[in-house]
């Protein structure tokens, strides 16, 4: 049974990823029309960046939180201005070419520079050590992980569909002509909102540190499996992504415990038996 | 939305024939290839990457769909032959045949889930399937996980053709391209290749006409995986081995950059896409990582600027159609 719900909470610390990962998809997707293939990348450079501001600046994780995502934000910020915002009016497709060309650079730098290998990232002091729940033990940052993600996923959540910057938003997704002429300033709406989505990935990474260390490739393959939640889950809303994002990586956790062999190919199992039953997946509007 | 290509007249007789007499040239300076002292193993290997790419360009140039998984059926078709060719000991003819026929099955069954839907997330389809085949490789005993395939033997072809002669590998090689390459030409000046354009162009309305469209993508998707898993096929015998390089994912970005560089939707890009692309990676070998990084710039470069690619512009340029 110990081993049961330890691979739960694996799982579940999986699925944080894909929920903080696949909501940042959704939000980019809905303003800019675009799938941000690059996604895997920042994901790895906020891991990156925390791992830097601890051994070149000795800010510690609590700064790194913050401040990673506000780095690797802006950092967005300036790949959408100078490039992406070019692709408007074009494909879909080349969209998805660009940011997976921008993927393969920021990968092949940091993989000259730091090889395949992890690097260690310690889990901050307050974090660290564990409880015994009774049923079974859990690692104080494998829950603060887990729980701060929710957290994050609902706050999103709530700025998206409660407050007004997030009517904005939603309204410039359905129609952005209109509500430019509404006076409100559409391209820094996208702008800001890729960095954002960007930000959110970033969080990620850190918040991944400690448990999978810093590797140049962390994304890589991360990236394909969270298109296959996306798939599965739709894009059309924020509250299906995060639901499908934890559930997905609690299934995997489940998997990993009845039948190991197969945990790294369920959730591409899963996206065919969803696609061939509803092929416009679980909460999405048809693409 | 604009289209991804801009060749959308149908093929005049001048088009026609300014293509002919590119395909004569292209089959004229392959052909003697082999008297000029450049290396062959590198021709060859070009020429199924080649054959890969023009198999990917039916599918994006002409039906509009982006596929992020086209290195499954080429390792797919890899890993048969060389199971059928080593284990089963068959003659390269047959042991290409299954190649083929593990492509085609393949191609049937992802072209059946794939096609339900539309756009980006078909590409995010394709690139999760071929992924879940990667790990499905990756642990099946027939394939021998991280070492491969290795040793693959060439044999005789029909009995005749001794294919461990490099000139003779070649210019089997040489045969199969352009028989592939021929093929795709013919698919796409056919009344089918004239609706898929359609379908590229404006698909509600070649539904409004009455086509289905989905059974046209359908068969694109099927044509496409089956001649890259000729490609696969006949890269075993290049590289006597199949192993999981020819199915990860770098390898299907590595398709989608030829097309790209090339031109998308030409007929002649692919081919000029996978040499620049072939080459590059056997002149900067030795940059490790740094080769990500350029084909990254490469990427970026092409979408930002160069849209037509190598093979487009020139002919946007004079105004023909190659």
């Amino acid at each position: 049974m110990q081993a049961l719900y330890a691979q739960l909470l694996v799982g579940l610390i999986n699925g944080s990823f894909y929920a903080l990962l696949s909501l940042g998809l959704a939000v980019i997707f809905g303003m800019l029309n675009i799938i941000n293939f690059a996604h895997g990348a920042l994901y790895m450079m906020g891991a990156f960046v925390a791992y830097f501001l601890l051994n070149l600046g000795g800010v510690n994780y609590w700064w790194a939180l913050l401040l990673a995502p506000i780095i690797v934000g802006i950092f967005g910020m300036i790949l959408e201005r100078t490039m992406l915002q070019w692709l408007t009016g074009l494909d879909h497709l080349y969209g998805l070419l660009l940011t997976f060309g921008i993927a393969l650079i920021v990968q092949g730098v940091f993989q000259n520079y730091f090889g395949s290998s992890g690097l260690p990232y310690a889990i901050p002091d307050q974090l660290k050590g564990g409880m015994n729940l009774g049923f079974m033990f859990l690692p104080v940052y494998r829950g603060w992980v887990v729980i701060f993600s929710l957290v994050v996923c609902l706050a999103t959540w709530f700025l998206i569909e409660k407050t007004r910057l997030g009517a904005y938003l939603r309204a410039a997704t359905e129609n952005p002509t209109l509500v430019r002429a509404f006076g409100i300033n559409v391209p820094r709406m996208i702008t800001l909102t890729y960095g954002l989505g960007v930000g959110l990935a970033a969080l990620a990474g850190v918040l991944s540190a400690p448990i999978n260390q810093v590797r140049p490739l962390m994304g890589a393959d991360l990236i394909i499996v969270v298109f296959a939640v996306v798939v599965i889950g739709g894009m059309g809303s924020i509250m299906g992504s995060i639901i499908t994002g934890f559930a997905l990586g609690v299934i995997e956790g489940l998997t990993k415990y009845f039948y190991p062999e197969a945990s790294n190919t369920v959730v591409f199992v899963l996206m065919v038996v969803v696609l061939l039953v509803k092929p416009t997946g679980l909460t999405g509007r048809a693409a | 939305m604009t289209a991804l290509t801009d060749d959308t007249l149908p093929t005049s007789p001048r088009a026609m024939r300014d293509e002919m007499i590119a395909f004569v040239v292209m089959a004229l300076l392959l052909a003697s290839v082999p008297f000029t002292g450049v290396y062959p193993f590198f021709v060859m290997q070009a020429l199924c990457f080649a054959l890969l790419a023009c198999a990917f360009n039916l599918l994006i140039g002409y039906g509009g769909l982006l596929s992020f998984g086209h290195a499954m059926f080429m390792g797919t078709a890899g890993y048969c032959s060389g199971h059928a060719l080593k284990v089963w000991g068959l003659p390269p003819e047959l042991g290409i045949l299954v190649g083929i026929a593990a492509a085609f099955v393949l191609s049937l069954v992802t072209g059946y889930i794939s096609i339900r839907r539309q756009g980006i997330y078909f590409s995010m389809i394709t690139l999760a399937l071929s992924q879940l085949l990667y790990f499905i490789y990756l642990q099946a005993p027939f394939t021998h996980g991280e070492d491969g395939i290795q040793g693959i033997p060439q044999g005789h072809l029909i009995g005749v053709f001794d294919l461990s002669k490099p000139t003779i590998l070649y210019y089997v090689v040489l045969v199969g391209f352009l028989a592939g390459f021929l093929l795709i030409y013919r698919i796409i000046n056919s009344p089918f290749g004239e609706v898929l354009k359609s379908i590229r162009e404006n698909e509600p309305r070649a539904i409004s006409l009455g086509y289905r469209t989905d059974q046209y993508k359908f068969l694109a998707f099927v044509l496409s995986g089956t001649l890259a898993g000729f490609a696969g096929a006949l890269k075993v015998f290049v590289a006597q081995n199949a192993s999981l390089t020819d199915v990860h994912w770098s390898m299907s970005g590595e398709v989608v950059l030829m097309t790209l560089v090339g031109g998308l939707g030409t007929i002649f890009g692919p081919v000029v896409g996978a040499f620049v692309i072939i080459a590059m990676q056997q002149y900067l070998a030795g940059f490790g990582q740094w080769v990500t990084v350029i084909q990254g710039s490469i990427f970026v470069i092409c979408v930002l600027t160069f849209r037509r690619g190598l093979v487009g512009e020139v002919a946007h340029y004079f105004r023909r159609s190659l």
